[in-house]
């Protein structure tokens, strides 16, 4: 299992291609692979946003992310998983974040790596602030329920 | 050893600092370290806290030595 922070743009295919060809021991073992990718758009909320400033929490968030993770393994059967997220100033078109879920079945890749992304976004501490094209500032208030 | 607390994000500008070092003596919960640290600003209802990164309610203990954090709900992903 790995958690990386990234304060400069990656390229989440690099980072899983990487990740599968250094975890050797699951070769032959996995016949799933779930991935999440979460990208910044450069609109929210009816405005159009030029660019994004990613606060987080340093040690606690590494630390909630390993629970999450720790919790998805415990409810299904996960042979390994790659979360990387960006941290400080993100541009449109960069991505955020990445899951990453190898498992023996698909029915485990997808509702573990969907438990991690939405535990993710409800209690790993990260923070948002845009900034529009018009100049103002904001803090995002919440995140939604990806379930909904 | 004092209590670290510390503030992140909007919670942070809005409280004017990231950080405040408080003396251990009389206080037993997360609700008091918030009320000594900051006795003129009610929290608002959606604030998180965290006791040496794990979240706790606000009437969880605190010991001398405590890391507690404030912030607001998470907006990560």
């Amino acid at each position: 299992m790995e958690i990386k922070l990234c304060a400069e743009p990656f390229d989440p295919w690099a980072q899983i291609q990487s990740y599968q060809h250094s975890a050797q021991d699951m070769a032959g073992k996995f016949g799933a692979t779930n991935v999440f990718i979460g990208t910044m758009r450069d609109f929210n909320e009816g405005d159009d946003v030029q660019g994004m400033t990613l606060e987080h929490y340093p040690g606690m968030t590494e630390k909630q992310l390993e629970k999450i993770v720790a919790e998805a393994a415990q409810q299904w059967p996960v042979i390994d998983a790659l979360v990387v997220h960006r941290v400080g100033d993100i541009l449109p078109n960069e991505p955020i974040v990445v899951v990453a879920v190898w498992t023996s079945h698909r029915g485990d890749a997808f509702d573990a790596c969907r438990y991690i992304m939405e535990a993710l976004k409800s209690r790993a501490p990260f923070w948002k602030k845009e900034l529009l094209k018009s100049q103002a500032e904001r803090w995002l208030l919440k995140n939604t329920d990806g379930y909904l | 050893m004092p209590i670290k607390v510390r503030y992140f994000a909007s919670l942070k500008e809005s409280v004017g600092r990231s950080e405040d070092d408080l003396e251990f003596s009389g206080l037993a919960t997360v609700a008091d370290v918030w009320r000594r640290a900051n006795p003129d600003k009610v929290m608002s209802s959606n604030i998180l806290a965290a006791v040496n990164m794990d979240y706790v309610e606000l009437n969880a203990a605190v010991k001398d030595g405590d890391e507690v954090a404030f912030f607001p709900p998470v907006t990560g992903g």
